[in-house]
């Protein structure tokens, strides 16, 4: 195939870009004592590929993107508990216009600055708005968060399934299809493929006239309004919030499961969710004490002998092989 | 509490966050290589410390002492062995290796020890109280005072005036043309690195009275030692010098005025800092 023929065939839907859904709606049936797992493996794909648009294609390194997570879980926690507002899906789309906003405030702000600095200026934006959830406490509920939060049926028709989560995970399947659909579209759009070119080289776009700023602020906000979706459906699903939602080790739970799957080629964040997800599941059960001790290990094996993560080991083997790879 | 003590329990703290950081900011601004694994060695030296004096009757100094010899060569080995083969990758499996080593390193410390928050025996000499003429206060926090004091001088001497100093100085604001002049790079690295880290287990060690030592400190304070780092400026030994002092006295006297969510304001400066100077308070615009 010519690279102009691939070019321009590249954002075609493929036959297995159906499989995900396909396996998605089989785990349904297949493993119902699951389904509440299943939703928050859903979740976090949703939350890493919204850090892919930034990471992985922008070239923004944050350390903070669970600020924006946790923006739209207290969105969506605070409006349930203090106005009553349980409409499910209402609800989302708050959690993505506040956390929206607050990327675009942030982005206009941070984005001036590169590398070490941001990294650093990420982080502290978030360890903020931590500490202000924690000290509103007459708001967020502060240290203990907001916990028995109930919402309403799904478009009226399908409430919220307590023991089996079958409506919860159903739910979060269909949220994050509509978002992948957007994202894929808006990556193999001349935006997409213009945030490329300032990941690969930012003088040269600056050289070609391209808005760079503007260009890094409007992925920075659409990335952190569907994270804050994300977090909004981690709040109706799980029914309660506290500052987990918020904290470091989310923003680098999220970070290690982008990396590890592939970044920059949206479907590592499936890969990556659900092999750290499921590796930590097993682990854990198995070795209560100790599960720490192997995600470590694997976390640097995969940084020493796979670079670009799973789908990266993949594509290498496919270049020994001959065809070509998943992008 | 008047205002000198409480200046001088900022200043105490600050020592230790300076101990902890300095080496991170010198590895950091020579390399470029974002080891969020730094903290890890802080409590691995703190465990070594507890270890050799609970086990071996140690005291107090010799297993300071051992903590740094025994950190250092460990990480020395790490970096000649792994870390070295990162050096050319990207930030991002910079931050997966390291954040790795971090969780092996707390599981590791979690099994072989214990969940449990340890305590570092303080000989007697450094208990209770001295009195300054002025004011008497705590002898220990008098003596962390004194002991980054001398730190800090010693390591300025060293970077200003000897040629391995030199060597650092010039690889940090250029690393190619200082290799171009015939800097071994890789073997200053590696030393530095060594001495970096060792002195990040003495302070884990010394600090364990202010930090508390548990098998959550190297991502409990991982935040702090990078702000530290980053206010300072990468690769200047002044300025984590006067970064950690700034933020150690804030802390303490928030600790003191708001004890719930004083960090707001630790958070907020650094942010604001860091937009007015993104290289930091001291950094210079290198290569």
């Amino acid at each position: 195939m010519t690279a102009a023929r691939q070019l321009a065939e590249r954002h075609r839907f493929r036959w297995w870009e159906l499989v995900p859904w396909i396996a998605g709606v089989a785990v349904f049936f297949a493993f119902p004592n699951y389904l509440s797992f299943g939703t928050q493996v859903l979740i976090t794909i949703l939350f890493a590929l919204s850090l892919d648009l930034v990471l992985g294609y922008a070239g923004i390194v944050t350390l903070g993107h669970a600020a924006f997570f946790g923006v739209g879980a207290y969105t969506v926690g605070m409006m349930a508990m203090h106005w009553g507002w349980n409409e499910p899906l209402s609800g989302l789309v708050a959690a993505a216009l506040v956390a929206g906003a607050i990327g675009l405030a942030s982005g206009l702000v941070l984005l001036r600055t590169r590398g070490l600095t941001l990294l650093m200026l990420t982080l502290c934006t978030m360890a903020l708005l931590e500490q202000a959830a924690n000290m509103g406490a007459a708001w967020t509920g502060g240290f203990d968060g907001m916990p028995g939060l109930s919402f309403g049926k799904i478009l009226g028709l399908f409430s919220f399934d307590a023991i089996y989560f079958r409506s919860q995970y159903l739910y979060s399947l269909v949220v994050l299809l509509a978002c992948f659909v957007l994202l894929r579209a808006l990556i193999y759009s001349s935006f997409g493929q213009s945030l490329t070119g300032i990941r690969e080289n930012l003088l040269r776009m600056h050289a070609v006239g391209a808005p760079v700023r503007a260009r890094l602020v409007a992925a920075y906000t659409i990335s952190a309004a569907l994270a804050g979706l994300a977090g909004g459906l981690y709040t109706q699903t799980t029914g309660y919030v506290n500052l987990s939602v918020l904290g470091l080790e989310r923003a680098a739970g999220v970070l290690i499961v982008l990396i590890l799957g592939g970044y920059g080629r949206l479907y590592g964040a499936f890969v990556g969710a659900i092999a750290y997800m499921v590796l930590e599941h097993l682990l854990a059960k198995a070795y209560p004490t100790a599960w720490q001790l192997g995600i470590g290990l694997t976390l640097m094996a995969v940084a020493l002998y796979a670079r670009n993560g799973i789908l990266g080991l993949g594509d290498a083997l496919r270049r020994r092989f001959g065809a070509g790879g998943i992008r | 509490m008047d205002p000198i003590s409480i200046l001088l329990g900022g200043l105490a703290s600050g020592m230790v966050l300076f101990i902890v950081s300095v080496g991170l900011s010198v590895t950091m601004g020579l390399m470029g290589f974002v080891n969020l694994a730094h903290g890890g060695f802080a409590m691995l030296g703190g465990y070594a410390i507890v270890l050799a004096m609970r086990h071996w009757g140690l005291g107090f100094l010799p297993a300071l002492g051992l903590a740094f010899v025994a950190v250092a060569a460990f990480s020395v080995v790490l970096e000649r062995l792994l870390y070295a083969r990162l050096y050319r990758a990207s930030e991002l499996d910079q931050v997966l290796f390291t954040i790795g080593l971090v969780f092996v390193m707390t599981a590791t410390v979690t099994l072989g020890v214990g969940p449990e928050t340890q305590v570092v025996q303080l000989p007697d000499w450094l208990r209770g109280q001295t009195d300054l003429g002025f004011i008497r206060y705590r002898t220990y926090s008098l003596a962390l005072i004194a002991t980054g004091t001398a730190l800090v001088i010693a390591l300025w001497l060293g970077f200003e005036r000897t040629r391995f100093g030199a060597r650092i100085r010039a690889a940090v604001d250029n690393r190619r043309m200082a290799q171009s002049l015939g800097v071994d790079v890789g073997r200053l690295f590696a030393v530095t690195f060594a001495i970096g880290s060792g002195l990040a287990a003495v302070g884990g060690g010394l600090g364990a009275e202010i930090l508390g030592l548990d098998p959550n400190y190297p991502l409990r304070y991982l935040v702090y030692f990078l702000i530290v780092v980053s206010v300072g400026g990468l690769g200047r030994v002044a300025g984590v010098f006067y970064a950690a002092l700034l933020i150690g006295v804030l802390d303490f006297v928030l600790k003191i005025y708001f004890p719930k969510g004083g960090t707001i304001f630790i958070y907020a400066l650094a942010l604001l800092l860091l937009l007015w100077r993104p290289l930091g308070l001291f950094g210079k615009r290198g290569a």
